[in-house]
């Protein structure tokens, strides 16, 4: 069995996000990026799934800018097998996103893909859903569990007010949730074994696919500032700000 | 070295700082207050693969430089942690590497590679003669197929956590060699074999928690085949060795140095006196920023150390100076965090006391700051020798 593991490039979750000055969007020139953590929890569950003896092939995709590269070997470093970087310097949106993966699917054919359930930069939690329609696959999406059978998965899904579980018949798409597993370190020799693994970098403009933006991003800004609270010398006081000023009960 | 060269540890220093932030402030602080090893820390060091980082790849290791090195320590003080826990094993392995046997690299290598064997102390510094190693007293005399060591040293490091030290020993009398610094050689002491059979073990309570010890040695039996490199060379050998530790000192300072300064700027940023943040008074805001440029400054010098070592040169000048400005730019950085924090600072949960001693342990060990000018002063400017 083959997996293929989608990994983003994102702001690391340590960096303040500042907006650009002109508003266009959050200025990404010198800091730190890193792997999308839902995604890192993805590669994990592959290389737990591969460990166990139930697959033979973990290959990491990126797709963006040439240095998710670093991405990749990242990912590589903490165990699948090589990396595939569909390079663009345009922005990709959720839906172009999941167009190009479905390029590099119908080329690797896997029996299993696993995402993060969303990117922590946009936040968007859309591209394994559009990913599974355009496949026409089946879904399993916010993961908190995974096992994976005879041409079938059993996945945990964490829905409102619980958990739900459900059966996919493979080859599926999986997205992952934050309690599916906590992602490893990677070791030195696995670090250094990474950047001898195969790469491949395939031009966007190879895949044929229309990565035009769908959607327009009009301005950006900076959540507002927190102001500082108030105590309140009561529970009745409490019930009744919440209900009357802040209108939220 | 220029920047992008540097920036290519970036996977390392992604790699030893996720493992580190397993082992957070609290864990250290703990570690601190029962006095105690960080055997987890260590354990976890090993089983990652850093401490056999300079290791061959055929022997089992990842067969990087001094650079590699310098970084994976860096990052361990950097995340608030102490690398004088595990620093021992990458000091003494450029000495086993260097100048050791195929048989001892054969036989030791991928024992340390594998995490069976640890290589983390190394038995110089004796009570009666410091700093002026080449009257070191502890003798090591051949007898057939061994060599039976008589003798003291002190400070010897991690020695209850080691398996493997490397001993400094005189095998001909000082007065029968033409320079002084003639006649010593170095051992590989398993300490196992050792330990209650000639070699008893003293610790020493201290200020930095540091594992650390008085050693007897009583007619200790070791096999001559534990002789490094050639009899009465051992100095030399030690010697070059040092120019690694201390081009490994500098960068454990320099990440002291920053978790100071980052330390330092949170705490100004946030304590509000006076209606507002103590780090808006330039007298606050000073010194933090005089602090940075020396621990940056400092960081340069250490490049220049990896650099020359790594590529075979002689590191002596710049491993020296980069030991001297790191030592002294962290220490700095340790005292400008303190007062920063005012009474605060004293505060063990804050961490910065814990830190500042353990940093300041540098001006002094492996070598004091004085007697690195005194090289500087008389092999590099040619001064007149004063010993
Ligand atoms: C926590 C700790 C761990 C250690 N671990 C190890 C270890 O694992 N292995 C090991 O071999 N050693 C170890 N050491 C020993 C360390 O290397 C020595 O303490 C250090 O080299 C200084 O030697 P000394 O303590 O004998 O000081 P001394 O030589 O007695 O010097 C005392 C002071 O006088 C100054 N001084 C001496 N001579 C001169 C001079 N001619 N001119 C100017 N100033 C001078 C020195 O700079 C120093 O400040 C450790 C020490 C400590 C504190």
């Amino acid at each position: 069995m083959k997996i293929l593991v989608a990994v983003k490039r994102v702001l690391d979750y340590n960096v303040k996000a500042r907006v650009k000055a002109d508003k266009s969007g959050v200025d990404l020139s010198n800091v730190k990026m890193s792997m999308n953590p839902f995604d890192e929890i993805a590669v994990e569950e592959a290389l737990r799934i591969s460990e166990a003896g139930k697959a033979d092939e973990v290959v990491a995709v990126s797709l963006g800018v040439s240095q998710a590269q670093e991405t990749l070997r990242t990912a590589m470093a903490m165990g699948a097998d090589r990396g595939i970087l569909v390079e663009s310097d345009a922005e990709l949106q959720p839906l172009a996103v999941a167009k190009l993966l479905k390029h590099v699917i119908e080329k690797e054919q896997p029996d299993l893909v696993l995402l993060g359930k969303q990117a922590i930069d946009d936040d968007s939690n859309q591209t394994g859903q559009m990913l599974a329609a355009l496949m026409d696959w089946p879904q399993a999406t916010f993961a908190s569990k995974v096992e994976v059978g005879e041409g079938k998965a059993q996945v945990t899904r964490e829905i409102d007010g619980g958990l739900e579980t459900i059966e996919v018949t493979l080859p599926a798409v999986i997205t992952t949730d934050l309690r599916l597993n906590e992602p490893r370190y990677a070791k030195l020799p696995n670090i250094m074994k990474a950047k001898k693994k195969p790469l491949d970098v395939i031009p966007v403009a190879d895949t044929g696919v229309d990565v035009t933006p769908r959607l327009e991003v009009l301005e950006v800004n900076e959540p507002q500032a927190r102001s500082a609270g108030i105590k309140v010398s009561s529970v009745d006081e409490l019930v009744d700000k919440l209900k009357n000023e802040a209108k939220v009960i | 070295m220029n920047s992008t060269t540097v920036a290519a540890y970036e996977d390392i220093r992604e790699g030893v700082r996720g493992l580190c932030s397993q082992f957070d402030a609290a864990y250290w602080r703990g570690i601190d207050a029962r006095k105690a090893f960080p055997e987890e820390f260590v354990e976890a060091m090993t089983q990652a693969g850093w401490l056999a980082a300079m290791i061959p790849e055929e022997y089992g290791g990842s067969g990087l430089g001094l650079a590699e090195a310098s970084v994976i320590l860096e990052e361990v003080n950097r995340a608030g942690g102490n690398s004088g826990t595990v620093h021992g094993q990458m000091y003494n392995m450029f000495t086993l590497l260097r100048h050791g046997s195929d048989a001892q690299k054969q036989r030791y290598l991928p024992e340390i590679a594998a995490g069976r064997l640890r290589l983390q102390s190394m038995g110089v510094t004796e009570p009666t003669t410091g700093t002026d190693t080449t009257k070191i007293k502890t003798t090591a005399v051949r007898d057939g197929d061994s060599y039976i060591v008589n003798g003291q040293k002190v400070w010897i490091s991690r020695i209850q956590h080691s398996d493997l030290m490397i001993l400094l020993a005189r095998t001909t009398p000082l007065e029968q060699v033409k320079r002084k610094s003639e006649g010593m050689s170095i051992f590989i002491v398993d300490l196992q074999q050792a330990i209650g059979n000639g070699l008893s073990v003293q610790p020493i309570a201290n200020m930095v928690n540091h594992e650390t010890n008085e050693l007897f040695f009583d007619n200790l039996k070791i096999p001559a085949a534990n002789l490094i490199g050639e009899e009465g060379k051992g100095f030399r050998y030690i010697l070059d060795g040092l120019n690694a530790e201390r081009t490994l000192i500098a960068a454990e300072c320099i990440g002291d140095g920053r978790w100071f300064i980052e330390k330092a700027r949170n705490y100004a940023s946030e304590r509000e006196v006076f209606g507002r943040p103590i780090g808006q008074n330039q007298g606050v805001q000073f010194p933090i920023a005089k602090a940075h440029i020396n621990v940056e400054a400092a960081d340069l010098m250490r490049w220049r150390a990896c650099e020359e070592y790594d590529s075979g040169r002689n590191a002596g000048a710049s491993a020296n100076m980069a030991k001297y400005l790191a030592a002294e730019a962290s220490w700095e950085a340790a005292n400008v965090c303190l007062q920063t924090h005012g009474g605060f600072g004293f505060a063990n949960e804050y961490d910065v006391e814990r830190k500042f001693r353990e940093t300041r342990l540098y001006q002094v060990a492996p070598i004091s700051t004085n007697l690195i000018l005194s090289y500087v002063a008389e092999h590099l400017l040619e001064l007149p020798r004063s010993f």
